[in-house]
């Protein structure tokens, strides 16, 4: 590879995410018709901001050098509680929702840290069995609508919660030894770093970002259990686009946000312009292959 | 030494043993469960599930980890159903050569381009699952298999059965008696130390994604073969069961060691305890979903704890 190829891939892993989301957001103020009206943006924003929330807690975990694939299940579960517990207040709702998620996290983070499970496999088998639980909970009941929260409150959550996680992730020890244990863990443990304390607070963490996207998603009426899977997938892409490698040991969490706000605006082009959910969906499966292509080999 | 011995005989033995269980347990105490009929009807629901796990182990002998099956499994299904219209013949070839297709890209992906494989096969869920809605016209659609095709025969009685032992026989040979089978184990246990003593890595990872998604293609043929139609949510999440059933059947998750025999017994586990459930008590299918669940977050921890205790020892 010539210095200027290499420069090229160099940039494109790191600022191609960027550059796809003005390129895009071009085309569509000149395509897409009622694009930049305030209706189209409250809509997006309401599908956006689950994603991302997921997207961040997510960015964590690869950062380490694992994956969470339980998310979707977790959000179902939070979704599940949340209507159970609405009836004591708000505030306790609410608290029941993230507990579920620290809870499941505990569960993969433990797996994961302790008994040294591959991250996949564990955080798959609490998939599955969140899964199965949000399942029973929901099982005649009706599906609730959420929080109902109004648009400029996501907003200042997805907000805060960036910022919550770009100053975890870049200011503080815990980053940094996050991030170490991405790269080496062998290295970190032998240089004395707390690195189950580490993996198991990253994968409480993800759980709980998860259990908070899940109370603001409105629920499909059909399966509750299915809430939550595409955001999943959608959330590791966001990670994998905006420049964190799925090998840990880096993260960029303003790339994340730019990842996440690709892939909305990607399915909403489509979507916009007349194509069928199916074909959005089609091209999100190769956006994420094409993603992990332009990310391959980082370190 | 013997809880090092005592370890890997309920790794590899664990399921068949608990099959036994089950069987005496529930042939003395539930009437009506150990009938001719009851377990042809479970062997009937197992077979497709056993397919798809078959491919599945290689995948995970490999190293590597398939969750494409479940929507390869339902977007060939309809595919069988669609194709049915060209002929017997077509509603068994164009399943079993798009999930075919399906397998060789994804191995490519993986072997080739060495992405990780549960991110490459996570796309492949989201696609397939896409195309069937695209088929499908959104979900609104429902393809019917004519009646009096020959193709509706290969889902006839105990055919789908005979297909999974057959299939299994091959299997077993396959992985433990062949080249292709010892690499395999190779590749799973160590992928540097197979591409350093020269072993084809990258073909015999193509080659096995390609098994799997061939299996699964065969899988939603059978189903729809035996249901008349091509239904599009039938074979979604299996991949979830087939992984349960996997690891119960003792082959680790990580790679480097197992058998097909293992997941036979698994399959016949998961089975078992979903029929007994079913039979003693009337429980839904979400409740079916938490037990298999639970299942296998239970055989996890019991697996990372005695390949400890064997480390350890």
């Amino acid at each position: 590879m010539t210095i200027t190829q290499s420069r090229l891939s160099a940039f494109t892993r790191d600022y191609g995410v960027y550059a796809a989301l003005v390129l895009l957001a071009l085309s569509n103020v000149l395509v897409t018709r009622d694009f930049l009206t305030v209706e189209t943006l409250r809509e997006q924003v309401i599908l956006l901001v689950p994603v991302l929330i997921v997207a961040l807690g997510m960015a964590l975990v690869i950062g380490t050098g694992g994956v969470d694939l339980s998310v979707g299940a977790v959000m179902a579960l939070s979704a599940a509680v949340l209507p159970l517990s609405l009836d004591y207040g708000v505030v306790p709702a609410v608290m029941a929702g993230v507990l579920t998620g620290v809870l499941t996290g505990m569960l993969s983070g433990s797996l994961v840290a302790f008994l040294k499970v591959q991250p996949i496999v564990a955080t798959l088998a609490v998939l599955v069995v969140g899964r199965g639980i949000a399942l029973v909970i929901a099982d005649g009941e009706t599906p609730g609508t959420g929080l109902g929260v109004d648009v400029p409150t996501l907003v200042l959550v997805a907000v805060a919660l960036i910022v919550v996680v770009s100053v975890l992730a870049g200011q503080t020890t815990f980053g940094r030894q996050l991030v170490a244990i991405g790269g080496n863990r062998t290295a970190a443990r032998y240089s004395g770093l707390p690195v189950n304390r580490v993996l198991l607070t990253s994968y409480v963490l993800c759980g709980s970002f998860a259990a908070v996207a899940g109370m603001f998603t409105r629920l499909t009426t059909s399966d509750p259990s299915r809430t939550g899977e595409l955001i999943g997938l959608s959330a590791i892409t966001a990670v994998v686009a905006g420049g964190t490698p799925l090998s840990g040991g880096r993260i960029r969490v303003l790339g994340t946000v730019a990842g996440a706000v690709l892939i909305q605006l990607v399915t909403a082009t489509l979507l916009e312009n007349g194509a069928p959910a199916s074909v959005a969906q089609m091209v999100q499966a190769v956006i994420i292959i094409a993603a992990v292509v332009v990310q391959r080999g980082t370190r | 030494m013997r809880a090092r011995r005592l370890a890997a005989f309920a790794q590899r033995h664990g399921a068949l043993l608990m099959v036994m269980v089950l069987l005496t347990f529930g042939g003395a105490q539930v009437t009506g469960f150990l009938t001719g009929e009851n377990l042809g009807a479970m062997a009937v629901r197992a077979s497709f599930l056993a397919i798809v796990a078959l491919g599945l182990t290689f995948v995970i002998v490999s190293g590597g980890i398939d969750l494409s099956i479940g929507a390869v499994y339902s977007l060939c299904g309809v595919l069988a159903a669609y194709s049915s219209r060209w002929g017997s013949a077509a509603a068994l070839a164009v399943p079993v050569a798009v999930g075919l297709a399906f397998g060789l890209v994804q191995g490519w992906l993986i072997g080739k381009l060495r992405l990780a494989s549960f991110i490459v096969t996570a796309g492949g869920l989201l696609f397939a699952h896409g195309l069937v809605l695209f088929i499908t016209a959104e979900g609104q659609e429902t393809f019917t298999v004519p009646k009096g095709s020959t193709f509706l025969e290969l889902g006839h009685g105990a055919v789908p059965v005979v297909v999974t032992i057959v299939l299994y026989l091959l299997g077993g040979v396959l992985l433990q008696r062949t080249p292709f089978g010892l690499r395999l184990f190779a590749i799973g246990s160590s992928e540097d130390a197979s591409r350093l003593m020269g072993l084809p890595v990258a073909g015999t990872k193509i080659a096995v994604y390609a098994v799997s998604g061939l299996l699964a293609g065969l899988t939603g043929a059978l189903s729809t073969a035996q249901a008349g139609t091509g239904v599009t949510t039938i074979g979604l999440g299996v991949e979830l069961a087939a992984i349960a059933a996997v690891v119960l059947g003792g082959t680790v998750l990580a790679g480097g060691s197992g058998a097909v025999s293992g997941t036979l017994a698994g399959v016949v586990l998961l089975g078992l305890v979903h029929g007994l459930l079913t039979h003693t008590r009337d429980l839904s299918t979400s409740m079916h979903a938490l037990v298999s669940g639970t299942t296998l977050l239970v055989v996890l921890v019991v697996q990372a704890l005695l390949s400890r205790a064997r480390n350890t020892d």
